[in-house]
């Protein structure tokens, strides 16, 4: 079975990594709560979540740098939990890089390759640096000293000296939260396309959702200590399990609502305060109980007047922020409270004259926003 | 009211400027000029232009002799003992217990050296160590007055000033490097040997370099725990000065002192310098 992507297929039923039932306790913290996870081969998956989420005890589990208080963890088929990181066939791109300061870039990147024992011929290692760093672009870069690389250039060290071992699974530790903004955007395109040439599965660590949107074939988002969704990015952001991931992924209003009726697919709900619209529901909620329905702010629609046949709502317009292509709403109902519209640029237009303390209505087209889960 | 730059440099260099030139660069001017005189014929010193001074450095071999081999190897075995002591406090140790820990290593310091050196004096001496031993049947071994005893005098009082500096480098050192060795497929005592120890060497050398230039000139320790037998360049150039009275071969021999300590101390410079590739953004020392 095959399943498509945001950006390339990946085929499923060969998991390269598993968690199973893995926590880990600190004492009285539980770092990782019972983490029950398939990681395919070839994939380019992303731990996402703030800090203390778990995520980066998740990864470290994984390099061996910590060892699960319970459950395990199989790379490629073999039971690892208790295998120490030098002897595991991943390596790890640390979020400070971690490099080597005594030793050359070259050296640095040979580092991996000076461990194999049997040892590899020093003809061998020379060749497989160079093409590391060529990889990286850094191909005239070997005899220098790592003071005298830049912060980006330090990156592609850390990420020639981990590819140049072949490993199974690439391990990246947030390691792009240093690079100012151009820079981790161009960095985010190398690591994607070097993800594609090599067919090595790579594993990203961030807090950043951007990163983890544009990035990803599936993102896992953390949160406690747990796995809180797993998902493509397109199945995070459109269909978000329950309020933690629909807050985390995206912006989202959440209101509290009661279920009318319900079907596949589909319910209709009445928000407090009467209105009632249709949502879409990813599992078929109970009629009568109270949930919440989340919506993004681009998916709710502005005008002066109310549409016939479509719901709205009466709100008062309390801030408006400009963003370029995009303008952002923020209204206040007497009832839900601040409600969150963003409009795109032309939309403006239909709006004359609505600035802070006009009265607009919020137009709630059939199906969106949805259902939320129990977290 | 503004200072200018030169001012402000006079002001900050001044009262050092002075207590060197005064009491460094004056004194040792004055050793020179009298090394290259002759006793006087009361003692002291004659003016006059000759190397007879040290064309009879010789007649002192065995002081400079002592220095020269039990300097370095106090030097190596205060390293050898300090090393894994500072290992252990800077990494192994749990936080809230490595001040009292650096705190013990000091504790011996809060005692004059002279009356530890006494303390020796009894450890090492007839009724001390040699007894315990002749008791348990190893037979009569003499301690006290032997080279022996002086290297544990010595690598006993300097042995601080050699962990300190080694612990600071080995706090300070990146434990994620670590983590990226092991990550690499280097198992712990290969990181060690690749990774902590040669980022540690700036300790080492620092250590190393204060242990061993004041080895170098070193008297008390000697006098106490060498007897008279084991003696230094220091032991003779009070001799020297102060019972034979002959100030322009003892000159002789402090410029010589000198001359060795610098050309040892490069050496052992360049060749740390060597084995550690060192970084031109830390220096050595």
């Amino acid at each position: 079975m095959t399943y498509a992507t945001g950006h390339h297929t990946v085929s499923a039923g060969a998991a390269i990594a598993e968690f199973v039932n893995t926590s880990k306790r600190y004492g009285e913290v539980l770092a990782a709560d019972r983490l029950n996870l398939r990681i395919e081969k070839g994939e380019f998956l992303s731990f996402l979540g703030p800090s203390g989420c778990g995520k980066t005890t998740a990864l470290r589990m994984l390099a061996g740098f910590e060892t699960p208080t319970e459950g395990t963890i199989l790379i490629d088929g073999r039971e690892l939990a208790a295998e120490p990181a030098y002897r595991r066939p991943v390596n790890m791109v640390f979020q400070h890089y971690a490099l080597f300061p005594h030793m050359t870039v070259a050296e640095n990147v040979a580092y991996g390759l000076r461990q194999r024992r049997p040892k590899m011929a020093k003809a061998e290692i020379a060749t497989r640096v160079a093409k590391a760093l060529d990889t990286v672009r850094l191909g005239e870069f070997g005899p220098r000293r790592i003071w005298q690389m830049s912060g980006g250039q330090q990156q592609r060290v850390a990420l020639a000296r981990a590819i140049v071992n072949e490993p199974k699974i690439l391990l990246l530790d947030e390691p792009m939260a240093a690079l100012d903004a151009k820079l981790r955007a161009e960095m985010q395109m190398e690591l994607l396309s070097l993800q594609r040439s090599l067919g090595i599965t790579f594993i990203l660590v961030t807090h950043d959702q951007q990163e983890a949107l544009s990035m990803s074939d599936r993102i896992c988002i953390m949160g406690k200590g747990r796995i809180m969704q797993i998902g493509t990015p397109r199945e995070l952001y459109d269909l978000p399990a329950n309020r933690y991931v629909a807050d985390f992924v995206g912006r989202a209003n959440i209101l509290p609502a009661r279920v009318r009726t319900a079907s596949e697919g589909r319910a209709q709900v009445e928000l407090s305060g009467g209105l009632a619209v249709e949502v879409t529901a990813p599992f078929v909620p109970t009629p009568g109980a109270a949930v919440e329905v989340a919506v993004r702010p681009e998916a709710l629609r502005l005008a002066l007047a109310p549409e016939p046949g479509v719901p709205a709502l009466a709100a008062t317009v309390t801030h408006m922020t400009f963003f370029g292509e995009h303008i952002e709403y923020l209204l206040a109902h007497p009832v839900l409270g601040a409600v969150q519209v963003m409009l795109p640029r032309q939309a403006e237009r239909a709006l004359p004259g609505a600035g802070v303390g006009a009265r607009l209505h919020i137009l709630w087209d059939p199906g969106s926003g949805l259902v939320l889960g129990q977290d | 009211m503004a200072i200018s730059q030169r001012a402000a440099r006079a002001l900050l260099l001044g009262p050092a400027g002075l207590w060197y030139a005064g009491l460094l660069v004056l004194p040792l001017v004055v050793v020179l000029v009298y090394s290259f005189g002759e006793r006087g014929a009361a003692g002291g010193y004659a003016p006059a232009f000759t190397f007879a001074q040290y064309a009879n450095l010789g007649a002192r071999w065995t002081a400079f002799q002592n220095t020269l081999l039990l300097a370095p190897a106090g030097t190596l075995a205060a390293l050898l003992i300090a090393y894994p002591l500072a290992y252990f406090l800077a990494v192994r140790v749990r936080e809230r217990w490595r001040t009292l820990l650096l705190v013990l290593v000091i504790v011996p310091f809060w005692t004059s050296i002279l009356i530890r050196s006494y303390a020796w004096i009894f450890l090492l001496g007839g009724r001390g160590i040699p007894h315990l031993l002749a008791e348990l049947g190893m037979g009569d071994i003499r301690l006290i007055n032997t080279p022996f005893a002086v290297l544990v005098g010595i690598v006993y009082g300097y042995l601080p000033l050699m962990v300190f500096p080694i612990y600071v480098s080995l706090e300070k050192l990146d434990k994620r490097l670590l983590e990226a060795a092991g990550d690499l497929g280097a198992p712990p005592w290969r990181s060690f040997l690749q990774i902590t120890l040669p980022l540690s060497l700036p300790g080492v050398a620092t250590g190393s370099m204060l242990v061993f230039i004041l080895l170098m000139g070193e008297y008390l320790i000697p006098q106490m725990l060498g007897g008279g037998k084991v003696f230094f360049v220091g032991n003779a150039l009070v001799d020297l000065f102060l019972q034979s009275r002959n100030w322009a071969f003892g000159s002789a021999m402090s410029v010589t002192l000198v001359a060795v300590m610098l050309v040892t101390v490069t050496l052992y410079m360049r060749f740390l310098k060597r084995i550690g590739a060192a970084r031109d953004d830390v220096g050595l020392m």
